[in-house]
């Protein structure tokens, strides 16, 4: 089965390329990439308008399996994602019980292939349990096949730990990812310290929570050589560490989130619950300072940190309602519109982002065009208006803020191994 | 009124708010009569539902609501029925089915009535909520300040002692500041709220220069069990940095009124000469809450301010 993608504008910022061509497409793998192809027998698919991408990669999403499958199911989750455009995600292991384990990765993997539209790839943890208390077994989570470890959604407080095991998983090349959060100074707060919690009466986060561990984990990077990638990052003073890693040859990388480059702690007026994530919005300041980190290339990956919750879990007063938001279907239209349109970032950083960056940082062989690759493609419409509206989202939680809103980027169609799983254009 | 709810002075016109302060001196010379009872919320009810303890809110609102001549439903909900697997919202949309007019609510989490008044058809009135607002009680303090000074513009009001958790703050700052007073805030750096001074007040972590020239202070409830929290040391320390006793009184203006929402802890923040003292407004408080909860049960409830007024 050959599939010919016609007139498209291809992106595929791994090779440089930026230009109208054609992609031919055969036994699930990229077969050329070309002006003026022409094939007898290959099916066509007329990409005029469109932008010819290769499939997105998300390294940040909670698929909730098992143990929370009326949030998400890795089938519900993949859905979401093929509609988001992503072909590839990692999912974090904070489920229950957490992938600290050979069978619990070995476990995601086989409902990855038993589902059959995405890859979805697990996270595994690097404490066991994530309690932070000892060490999962990182060797044998790699062998099963996870792509990074992290125990996401808590930080390893205790530095010795992360000291270990940024030494440890350096035997297989494997990236830590640290969810920065000192829980001293968070305590039990929602919301992002400054006026806008002081107004509305809320416990504030104060940026510092999220910085001390940035800059701890940046500095035993720096004295181990271990891989490290910090997720979600929020704040100003986060880049400016960030910054601080790189350029002292840290093996560092990080990651930011649609809604914070979005939204900011003013949208907390109304005290909806789908503004409640963790790391808080923050400031308008940071928000241009996120903006400006990305255009710098000091933040290398866009992630969703898709948290799907069901409504009972965010219909519920403000202090304990669930923190985080659907993020795999919104990701594209927030990018064209927040990063793109604006100037931001070229469409070819942007895509950059969401493919080759954290293609990189997981080691996968995903996330270009290349020729011989798996044909894993997003054919979309940046000119092309979105309502998001809850029929708008596929997975099975609607938690989002965006909802109401009309944006640019549409993802048209998605290709996984050449297959076409959202979507057609004829 | 410009909203059908009550859910904090942020919102709340200025003209709203002078109506609500005209009508509740009508209503303080009627409750300092022999019948205190006004036939005006007949056949209406309004529901207290306090998730958090209290008496003195909970009782004011109850009888604020009996002289109006209004049907009381009193329910004091321990968190606990959350864990029942009942949500907020269950526990409200059950009461609104049995047709209550206004719905007054206590809630230890911000927010609350904001969301609640998104959801249900009753009437909304906040009786604090979390470290958000605390609308009645800022209005019976603009009330008690206005009925001590004459008037609450130009006149210089301390807030003394936790700023931050403090909903009883957050109400008097709109207010004071919407009715053209000049408002600072006095206590602990750890008990002063981050960019607070945005909200157009003066911070002072100096209890004299603080309290320096002030025509009014008011003294807020220092919570105990904050202490565990790090914010600050000892009780013992608090009391001889933050609490205001005759002498450090004489720091402000000589006719300054002293002012507290109670319940007060005596010797800690405030010592009982200042607050059984000449200057002290406190039990008055309690009687102005009673009349600044009748007009605005009275308002809320569909009733226009000249029709008592005029």
């Amino acid at each position: 089965m050959k599939l010919l993608i016609k007139n498209g504008f291809v992106v595929d910022p791994a090779n440089g390329r930026e230009e109208k061509c054609d992609v031919l497409v055969a036994d699930g793998k990229i077969s050329k990439v070309a002006k003026n192809i022409t094939e007898a027998g290959a099916k066509i698919i007329d990409a005029s308008g469109c932008i010819v991408v290769p499939g997105f990669i998300d390294m940040h999403v909670h698929f909730r399996e098992p143990g929370f499958e009326y949030k998400e199911t890795i089938e519900t989750g993949s859905r979401a994602a093929a509609r988001g455009g992503f072909t590839t995600v990692a999912c974090m292991p904070n489920t229950d019980p957490a992938l600290d384990n050979q069978a619990m990765v070995e476990f995601v993997n086989m409902k990855s292939k038993q589902v059959g539209l995405i890859d979805v790839k697990a996270i595994g943890a690097i404490t066991k349990g994530r309690l932070g208390q000892e060490l999962a077994p990182i060797g044998e989570l790699f062998k099963a096949g996870a792509v990074a470890i992290s125990d996401d959604g808590s930080t390893v407080m205790n530095a010795e730990i992360i000291r270990r095991a940024l030494q440890y998983s350096k035997m297989f090349n494997i990236t830590l990812i640290e969810h920065c959060e000192d829980v001293n100074l968070a305590s039990d707060a929602n919301a992002n310290e400054g006026y806008n919690a002081t107004v509305l009466g809320l416990k504030g986060i104060p940026a510092a929570a999220e910085e001390v561990i940035a800059a701890r984990d940046i500095i035993i990077a720096r004295e181990t050589g271990g891989r490290l990638h910090l997720a979600h990052l929020s704040t100003a003073g986060s880049v400016e560490l960030l910054k601080w890693g790189k350029k002292m040859g840290v093996n560092v990388t990080a990651e930011v989130t649609p809604h914070h480059f979005t939204l900011d702690d003013s949208c907390l007026k109304g005290y909806d619950t789908n503004f409640k994530m963790n790391p808080p919005l923050r400031s308008k300041e940071d928000v241009a300072a996120l903006k400006k980190a990305l255009k710098d290339g000091v933040i290398d990956v866009i992630a969703t940190d898709h948290a799907p919750h069901a409504e009972l879990d965010k219909d519920v007063e403000w202090n304990q309602a669930a923190y985080g938001i659907v993020g795999l279907e919104t990701a594209f239209p927030l990018i064209i519109n927040g990063l793109v349109k604006p100037g931001v970032l070229t469409i070819s950083q942007a895509i950059a982002k969401i493919t080759i960056n954290p293609a990189k940082i997981l080691n996968l062989d995903r996330g270009t065009l290349s020729e011989g690759a798996p044909a894993d493609i997003v054919i979309a419409d940046t000119e092309k208006m979105v309502d998001i509206n809850k029929e708008f989202f596929a997975g099975q939680s609607t938690n989002s803020p965006f909802i109401g809103m009309k944006l640019f980027g549409s993802v048209e169609t998605v290709m996984k191994n050449g297959r076409i799983i959202y979507g057609a254009k004829n | 009124m410009a909203f059908r709810h009550l859910l904090g002075l942020q919102e709340l016109p200025k003209e709203d708010i002078q109506n609500i302060l005209k009508l509740a001196v009508t209503f303080k010379d009627l409750i300092l009569k022999p019948v205190k009872k006004v036939p005006t919320l007949k056949g209406k009810t309004v529901a207290n539902f306090f998730f958090e303890p209290s008496t003195r809110t909970k009782t004011s609102f109850e009888i604020a609501a009996k002289r109006l001549s209004a049907d009381v439903l009193n329910l004091s909900i321990s968190t606990s029925s959350v864990v029942k697997g009942e949500t907020l919202l269950d526990t409200l949309k059950t009461i609104e089915a049995m047709q209550v007019d206004i719905v007054v609510i206590r809630h230890s989490v911000s927010g609350v009535p904001f969301m609640l008044s998104q959801k249900i058809k009753s009437v909304v009135v906040n009786a604090g909520d979390g470290m958000h607002e605390h609308p009645t009680q800022g209005l019976l303090d603009l009330f008690t300040i206005m009925d001590k000074k004459g008037k609450i513009e130009g006149q210089t009001v301390a807030l003394v002692g936790d700023i931050a958790h403090s909903r009883v703050a957050r109400s008097n700052i709109f207010g004071l500041i919407k009715m053209g007073a000049k408002v600072r805030v006095v206590g602990p750096a750890t008990l002063i709220p981050r960019d607070v001074q945005k909200m157009g007040v003066e911070v002072f972590t100096d209890l004299e220069s603080g309290l320096k020239g002030v025509d009014v202070i008011n003294i807020l409830r220092m919570q105990l069990e904050r202490q565990k929290k790090y914010l600050f040391p000892t009780i013992r320390e608090y009391a001889m940095l933050f609490g205001v006793n005759s002498k450090k009184l004489k720091w402000a203006k000589p006719d300054c009124l002293v002012i507290h929402p109670g319940p007060m802890n005596r010797g800690i923040e405030v010592s009982p000469n200042v607050a059984d003292g000449p200057q002290s407004a406190i039990e008055e408080q309690v009687t102005n809450g009673v009349a600044v909860r009748m007009a605005v049960l009275y308002l809320m409830g569909g009733g226009k301010a000249n029709e008592v007024t005029d």
